[in-house]
């Protein structure tokens, strides 16, 4: 390329301006090349500190007495109830969340109203939050001291230190998830397709099916992913209204606590490899759905 | 009037479903914070965070949090500037791998940073040799941070810098600046509302950690004991009034920080839809 400039220039001796340029960028790209490495070696140095090498340590441990023990740490009783009760939440999590995250972006996107901000704000609200002041606001709510725990009493329903306590802390962590992945979609695809829907006849679940849900579809699975990830992960809400039952009230991230606490670090591992092997797989479908969505952005 | 411009049927239930579930699921449990802080005495809530153990980690908890989130604003520019402006073999996978601390649960993320950084730990080990101890120190919460906080300037970077319209800076290249000049004057500046941004959100999410730091911490009062653990310990020892003044200095913290992060938003996104 620079060659052919040379020879370019050289032929036309009058162009003294453009020369010059051309030396100059010449030397800027020589320059840059070595800030090109520089910058690329930093970056991959300290995503693989920092990144590569927590996951390298998870797999190691777990693996460090081998195969079968390995399967013994990841079958223990206590291990699968936490598997279940993970699974159990994140399902309440991702289910309340979709039905809620659907209508709330369609709501938003698609109607004029006021206080629109403020509800958008205090969708988000539950990220921006603590986990341990979710757990709290949960402890205040349904805990001893609430106006609640007579009736709740009664109804023998307990929520602090109890499964419905996880499944709401677990729920709130994860509430704006789906809706703000959709959100965005709908804003930028307007309203015209759907009012001509409507003008033409159609209700309002056969324009969601047919018109809103193609758009949407692709932001919704990746809504749902995330969701799913961070209800499977949540500890610190999770971790203050659960008490610690064994058998009971522990979720899959609490059990790897409980291990590593009781010094049994190799199971605690184990479990946790359960972990990031979901996490992997959420970054690949992450992956996959922006190329998705770039591709057919460029069409 | 504006009822009739509402073409669009399912106005009313999607507001109703939206409301109700945000109702229950956020504003009711966010009230009965409301309500019971109302039932405390101003004097008991000062009492409770001028506690010296209860300052001290206010003190640890915005020291790590603040170094942690100046770390990543400047590894995040360094990575979204290489994922945006460079070609090279490989660069997809670290793309991807930016988000890991998002999915990875914080419980997994504290035990293996804890056993990497402790001094028998693979990188523990190295700064044990040479008399620096990481894991049980601020260090270690410093790193924990570190690694929750990776993703969010690199990712309100990397849309900005990858808008930005390259002609400024040949612009500025021909006129004779040299990339280091037009990196500080010409690309920098347009950088600065996202990587405060990214800043905020990480400065905030590393305030409230709690998962991924309670391990590496140590928990050592007035040393490495952070403010949310102390929540938690008041919260095991039923002491609900103390938590509930503690967070509302968190709360508070959370607040202010995401109201300035918003106020510069909204030029952040101004860059965005390229106007001015």
């Amino acid at each position: 390329m620079s060659g052919n400039a040379k020879k370019a220039v050289r032929n036309k001796p009058e162009k003294i301006v453009s020369r010059e340029g051309n030396t100059e960028i010449h030397a800027q790209t020589a320059g840059s090349k070595a800030v090109k490495i520089v910058l690329i070696t930093i970056s991959v140095l300290f995503l693989f500190v920092m990144l590569v090498m927590p996951l390298i340590t998870v797999i190691y441990e777990a693996f460090r007495k081998g195969v079968i023990p390995y399967f013994e740490a990841i079958s223990d009783p206590d291990t699968l109830s936490a598997l279940l009760l993970t699974l159990e939440a994140t399902a309440f999590a991702v289910v309340i969340n979709t039905v809620f995250g659907v209508f709330a972006a369609w709501a938003i996107s698609k109607f004029r109203f006021r206080g629109k901000k403020l509800l958008v704000t205090l969708i988000d609200l539950p990220v921006t939050v603590s986990p341990i002041i979710a757990g709290l606001i949960f402890v205040l709510t349904f805990g001893r001291q609430s106006a609640l725990y007579p009736l709740l009493e009664e109804l023998d329903f307990m929520v602090v230190y109890a499964v419905p306590g996880i499944i709401l802390a677990t729920v709130f962590v994860t509430f704006p998830f789906i809706s703000r992945e959709i959100l965005p979609v709908l804003e930028a695809q307007g309203t015209d397709e759907e009012e001509a829907a409507a003008l033409m006849g159609a209700k309002g679940f056969a324009i969601f099916r047919t018109i809103t849900l193609p758009h949407i579809k692709w932001a919704l699975l990746y809504g749902i992913v995330l969701c799913a990830a961070r209800a499977m992960g949540e500890f610190g809400a999770v971790s203050v209204l659960s008490g610690h039952l064994r058998g009971k009230t522990v979720t899959l991230p609490l059990q790897v606590e409980i291990l590593f606490g009781d010094n049994k670090f190799m199971p605690a591992f184990a479990v946790s490899s359960i972990l990031v092997v979901l996490a992997i797989v959420i970054l690949i479908v992450r992956s996959i759905v922006e190329y998705i969505g770039k591709r057919r952005g460029e069409k | 009037m504006k009822r009739n411009k509402r073409i669009i049927p399912g106005f009313g239930i999607s507001m109703g479903i939206t409301l109700a579930l945000l109702g229950i699921m956020v504003l009711i449990p966010l009230a009965s914070l409301v309500v019971f802080t109302a039932k405390m005495d101003l004097a008991d809530i000062v009492k409770v965070i001028t506690r010296p153990r209860v300052l001290a980690s206010f003190e640890v908890s915005l020291i790590t949090a603040l170094i942690a989130s100046l770390i990543n604003a400047v590894m995040g520019v360094v990575l979204a500037w290489v994922l945006v402006r460079y070609d090279f073999p490989g660069k997809r996978i670290l793309d991807g791998m930016i988000e890991l601390p998002f999915a990875l649960p914080t419980a997994v993320a504290g035990i293996s940073l804890t056993s990497l950084y402790a001094d028998t730990g693979w990188i523990g080990g190295i700064f044990a040799g040479m008399g620096i101890k990481i894991a049980y120190t601020r260090i270690g919460i410093t790193i924990a941070l570190i690694f929750i906080g990776i993703p969010f300037v690199v990712r309100t970077v990397q849309p900005v810098l990858e808008k930005l319209d390259p002609l400024y800076e040949e612009a500025a290249g021909i006129l004779g600046a040299s990339r280091t000049r037009t990196f500080l004057t010409v690309i920098l500046p347009e950088l600065r509302p996202a990587i405060f941004t990214g800043f905020g959100l990480a400065f905030g999410r590393c305030l409230g950690e709690y998962g991924s730091v309670v391990f590496i911490a140590g928990n050592q009062p007035y040393e490495t004991e952070i403010t949310p653990l102390i929540i938690m310990s008041e919260l095991q020892e039923y002491d609900y009034s103390s938590a509930t003044a503690i967070a509302l200095v968190m709360l508070a913290a959370a607040f202010l920080i995401l109201f300035l992060v918003n106020l510069v938003q909204i030029r952040s996104t101004k860059i965005l839809n390229g106007g001015h």
